[in-house]
């Protein structure tokens, strides 16, 4: 079928054993923690959450650096559970990293880099300069970066390399994580531009991790919201954030700061306890009080 | 015209690395009155941490070197008075709120340690005299007013049995200690998940409010001016480019570098045109 969705989650699950100082498991965390969803061809994905809600977990098992628990992982409806990390799946899905200044080789040129995935994967052979030039200019960079070091480019450039790389292949899906969290907001409108411009013309897949919810607003077609490994909630961009549902959805909107009035009157207001701001558990344990009473009436 | 508490006039500052000069601030000129907030913003590279670090006086010199300008808080001019003066108002009437919880706290001493070292030093410089008994008091009286519910036990712990925002929050008790007139904030929170970073931001809103501190806010994040500032100065390599209330600046931004900042901040509503952003500065691609 082909209007099956690029990339399908089921139940994704991910624990990492507790042990004591004798080596000993006494328990578990619970970091990815029964989480579906699936991303359209063309879509672009946002998976927002905090520090520790599991959001770089699921990243890293989409990309086989990880081993769930259990789930199922489907890639244009093949189940790749266990084909992560072959060469053939690193053709279809790619990643960008975080922090552009440690994903890429400093002892590598620019060139040398974007090269890599080309010679693992056998591909534009005797044609590799040619190659490398045409992946500099789709991500706008001049052509001569390629015999240029990392230590020599700025923070855009080096992320706007990591893209060129992570294109090389011509994959499916590209996961980012966190893509502009290490750059100055100017910096990263261009980068975000780029992205959706390439995405345009090359009918890429994204599924962008952030925990930027303003940006998220603006890139994402579709968002899920994470807490502590659970997918608390999941919709099209525009009607989550204009109509949240979730507790937790509501509390991370209303803390984002913002620089005008509408946003101000779109966004729900802070909950407070004894004059300040509510923790996300105190929130979702009031949550858990109401939906008890609820049951109880 | 009143005097400002503390104001910075035409304040340059060069750094001397192996034989090369960068000029670093160009003359900055800034003003916080009494208990007024307000906010320097800048990308990163700009010189809003240059300038903190020469108003506290903590820039290492050298390499840094201050060529011009004067920074007169409460009437003194910092930059001529002695060494003592100087130690005597720092840390006391002006102090400082650090951005990195993380690496900011000592992790081998207790939070009762690092805070009561603190206060003595404090105290010498002012010619107070209090007893170990009377600084645990007042520590744990400072640690109560950063709303934390339970001060001894916050007291005894090392930094790494804390979480995130309770450091931040001992760093802005810390701050606290000594009951400064201006509290200079560089980029609370940002080292924070988003609903700890609103935490910390309406705690410090609420201090300042309540003990009527003047606020310096040096932030990178347009939002955080919004919501903590009513008056703002734009840096951009080394040099004001724009000062204007903070409702102003958003509402009618004069000059083209911060019509373009601010059109680039993602808004929570949607609408941000990307694509315009990066047509409106083509010239990236530096040397």
């Amino acid at each position: 079928m082909s209007d099956r969705p690029l990339l399908e989650i089921v139940d994704l699950r991910k624990s990492f054993p507790i042990r004591n100082k004798f080596g000993r498991v006494t328990g578990e965390v619970k970091a990815v923690d029964g989480v579906s969803f699936s991303i359209a061809r063309g879509q672009v994905y946002g998976l927002a959450g905090e520090s520790g809600s599991g959001k770089s977990t699921i990243a890293r098992m989409i990309m086989g650096l990880a081993k769930p628990t259990s789930g199922d992982i489907l890639l244009e409806g093949q189940n790749i559970t266990g084909a992560t990390g072959t060469r053939a799946y690193g053709r279809k899905v790619q990643m960008v990293f975080q922090n552009p200044g440690s994903s890429l080789n400093p002892r590598r040129t620019v060139g040398q880099s974007i090269a890599v995935p080309l010679v693992a994967h056998g591909l534009a052979v005797g044609q590799r300069q040619a190659r490398i030039a045409e992946l500099l200019e789709m991500v706008q960079l001049p052509t001569e970066f390629a015999s240029r070091f990392p230590h020599e480019l700025s923070g855009g450039q080096k992320q706007r390399v990591a893209i060129a790389r992570a294109l090389a292949v011509e994959p499916r899906l590209i996961v980012l994580d966190e893509p502009t969290s290490a750059l100055d907001v100017s910096v990263q409108a261009r980068v975000i531009a780029l992205l959706m411009d390439l995405g345009q013309r090359l009918d890429l897949t994204f599924l962008f991790i952030s925990h930027d919810l303003s940006l998220m607003r603006n890139f994402a077609s579709d968002v899920g919201v994470l807490y502590l490994g659970k997918l608390v909630e999941t919709g099209p961009t525009q009607a989550l954030f204009e109509r949240p549902t979730h507790a937790y959805t509501r509390l991370l909107l209303a803390s984002v700061p913002v620089i005008s009035a509408e946003e101000a009157a779109m966004r729900p207001t802070l909950p407070l306890i004894n004059g300040e701001v509510a923790t996300a558990a105190q929130v979702l344990a009031g949550l858990a009080e109401e939906q008890s009473k609820g049951n109880h009436s | 015209m009143s005097e400002a508490l503390l104001s910075v006039r035409d304040l340059s500052v060069d750094f001397t690395t192996y034989g090369q000069t960068n000029y670093v601030l160009r003359g900055v000129s800034l003003e916080v009155p009494e208990r007024r907030h307000i906010a320097l913003v800048g990308e990163s590279g700009s010189g809003k941490t240059v300038t903190m670090k020469a108003i506290m006086g903590i820039l290492h010199t050298p390499p840094a070197a201050i060529t011009g300008g004067e920074i007169v808080f409460d009437g003194h001019d910092l930059l001529s008075v002695s060494q003592a003066e100087r130690d005597q108002l720092r840390g006391t009437a002006m102090s400082m709120v650090f951005q990195d919880p993380m690496s900011s706290l000592n992790p081998v001493f207790t939070i009762a340690d690092q805070m009561g070292t603190i206060l003595k030093y404090a105290d010498r410089r002012l010619g107070r005299v209090r007893n170990g008994k009377g600084r645990m008091e007042r520590v744990h009286e400072v640690l109560t007013q950063v709303r934390m519910r339970d001060p001894e036990r916050i007291a005894r712990a090392y930094p790494i049995m804390l979480s995130g925002g309770m450091r931040q929050r001992v760093l802005i008790a810390m701050a606290l200690l000594s009951e400064p007139r201006l509290l200079i904030a560089d980029e609370p929170g940002t080292a924070l998940d988003v609903t700890t970073q609103a935490q910390i931001l309406k705690l410090l809103k609420d201090l300042v409010e309540e003990r009527g501190l003047a606020l310096l806010m040096i932030t990178h994040n347009l939002g955080v001016v919004r919501e903590t500032s009513s008056y703002v100065y734009v840096m951009h390599h080394g040099r004001i480019v724009e000062e204007a209330a903070t409702a102003d600046l958003f509402a009618n931004p004069q000059q083209a570098y911060t019509r373009n900042l601010i059109a680039s901040v993602p808004r929570l509503n949607g609408g941000t045109d990307f694509l315009a952003v990066g047509r409106s500065e083509e010239a990236e691609v530096a040397p």
